[in-house]
């Protein structure tokens, strides 16, 4: 079997074994994967962007929220349809990321680091200083009219996790093919040595730019189907928890690589759920288990894979 | 044909290049040598636009590059092979020329072109390029380069670190570019190299290049080598 063939069915399979789950799964559980489905289209973005371009993010968080207010407002206060409305959320998601690209591409490393942090908690700022536009820090509700496509109610779990299904299928089947595509490749030989791929005719610019605004629309949808599918729009979601988040789903799964940022998000994910049962101090073993991975598997779990075996996961 | 007027260029406030003036013909080989800090990796930088040129003139068959943003160099025609080839480390052979061919949208033809030029890497094409040896390593990095179709070659000491063999075919491949007339620029400082590929030989000192020779008329003895090289 060829490393293409290898690859597809690695990733239709997942979806498959994804698909089948939800007719085993307690509600509770279901509840969880569609959760974790929606934060991995979130984490794919994060690792479009440092993954595979290598740019180190901690404003991802901002996309995230912009694509989450850029559908929950206009149901809000304009009472949109919610197909519309998603649509706002995933625009307001890039849009903001290349407004942000603009300014903080003219830096690099830990200054991009930075830059994207301090655009972040503007943005956090801003949602409570328009409280009465926002909710402000209670945020709202969507309206659960609102959250009904085509007849399905997204508020009830067997809608909501086929939404969030599709979703990701359809974000990691992109994500797949693009970085398989011509620009894949560019992006990767950016984040391997941006010089030589400047000297080879690439602007490091557009080339960071595009990928950050491409992380930003993944940002962007995934914020946006968070808030729809779970019926919340809150500025929580724009704080720095949420730019790390990300980072760490993709960091646990294999940075650079099209199913880790799901598998550091699955585990991550119930990692904390498990331990959050049995101590307060889960941030600890969270901590731990972070410097374990740092320790044994630096490139994280795929990632480890990828180096010792599965030379063709993407 | 690239011709450099009166350059000078260097790092901040430093001047490396003093008024700098030589010619690359195309369908010829013209080496740089000099001692360690002469500016001869400058000079290679400085033709990429790497470095800011303060004054002079570089030019592509009299169109002006020195203004041009670095990333458009290649696109007008001028490829480099930096010192460390400085490959694309994860990726293999096959991605490596893929993203070389992509830059100026080249396909097949010149994909084939470089592969006959280097068959070992066509039976690698599948190897990550950072498990190649140091001479395939040089072989992909030139390889690369020249999927841009250039009408200039620089290539920043090719035989540092290589065994004789690799050193052969490498100069085999720079004589079978210059056949089919592309203009090369090498830095070198293997006299053997030197004297064996190339047509002319500028010496640099100082930022300036002090001598502009035939190499038809240098020896393995010349007192240009032991002045300018120390060999």
């Amino acid at each position: 079997m060829s490393a293409s063939a290898k690859s597809w069915a690695l990733h239709l399979g997942l979806i498959a074994v994804l698909f089948a789950a939800q007719f085993g799964l307690p509600s509770y559980h279901a509840t969880n994967v569609s959760r974790i489905m929606v934060l991995a289209v979130f984490a794919m973005g994060y690792n479009i962007a440092f993954g595979y371009t290598g740019l180190l993010s901690l404003g991802h968080a901002l996309f995230f929220a912009a694509g989450m207010y850029g559908m929950g407002l206009p149901i809000w206060t304009l009472s949109w349809a919610p197909i519309p409305a998603l649509i706002a959320g995933l625009v307001a998601g890039g849009a903001l990321a290349g407004l942000v690209g603009l300014l903080a591409l003219r830096t690099a490393g830990v200054s991009f680091m930075i830059v994207t942090l301090m655009f972040a908690q503007a943005g956090y700022l801003t949602l409570l200083y328009l409280n009465t536009h926002t909710g402000g820090d209670e945020g709202f509700v969507v309206d659960s009219a609102a959250r009904v496509i085509a007849g399905f109610d997204l508020s009830t779990d067997a809608p909501r996790y086929m939404a969030a299904l599709i979703l990701f299928a359809t974000a990691m089947l992109i994500c797949l093919w693009l970085v398989r595509s011509p620009f894949g490749r560019v992006m990767v030989a950016m984040r391997e040595n941006e010089q030589r791929s400047r000297m080879l005719g690439y602007n490091p610019f557009r080339v960071k730019l595009t990928a950050l605004v491409i992380s930003g629309l993944y940002a962007g949808i995934a914020g946006a189907a968070y808030g729809m599918l779970f019926g919340y729009v809150g500025a929580t979601f724009a704080t720095i928890q949420y730019s790390i988040l990300p980072m760490l789903y993709v960091l646990l799964g294999g940075a650079g690589t099209v199913i880790g940022p799901f598998l550091g998000a699955l585990l991550m994910f119930y990692l904390i759920d498990i331990t959050s049962g049995y101590t307060t101090a889960y941030l600890f073993v969270v901590g731990a288990a972070l410097v374990v991975l740092v320790l044994f598997a630096p490139k994280g779990i795929l990632g480890t894979i990828r180096e010792r075996g599965l030379k063709w996961l993407p | 044909m690239l011709r450099v007027e009166g350059l000078s260029a260097g790092y901040g406030d430093i001047t490396i290049l003093r008024d700098l003036s030589f010619q690359a013909a195309s369908g010829q080989v013209t080496c740089i040598m000099g001692r360690n800090g002469a500016g001869k990796s400058t000079l290679m930088k400085a033709l990429m636009c790497l470095v800011p040129a303060s004054t002079g003139t570089i030019a592509l068959n009299w169109q002006t590059v020195q203004n041009l943003p670095a990333h458009q160099v290649p696109l007008s025609g001028i490829a480099y092979v930096p010192q460390g080839r400085r490959l694309f480390g994860p990726m293999t052979v096959a991605e490596n020329i893929e993203v070389g061919l992509l830059a100026r949208k080249k396909g097949p033809k010149t994909r084939d072109f470089v592969l006959d030029l280097f068959p070992r890497l066509r039976e690698r094409l599948d190897q990550v390029s950072s498990t190649l040896s140091g001479g395939e390593q040089q072989m992909l990095a030139i390889a690369r380069a020249l999927c841009l179709e250039p009408e200039v070659l620089l290539l920043d000491e090719p035989t540092e670190g290589l065994q004789p063999s690799m050193i052969k075919l490498i100069r085999d491949t720079v004589l079978t570019l210059r056949d089919n007339g592309m203009a090369t620029i090498i830095v070198e400082q293997r006299v053997d190299a030197v004297l064996r590929m190339s047509d002319r030989v500028c010496f640099i000192a100082h930022g300036r290049i002090e001598a502009d020779v035939a190499t038809a008329e240098l020896g393995p003895d010349s007192s240009l080598f032991r002045q300018f090289v120390g060999v």
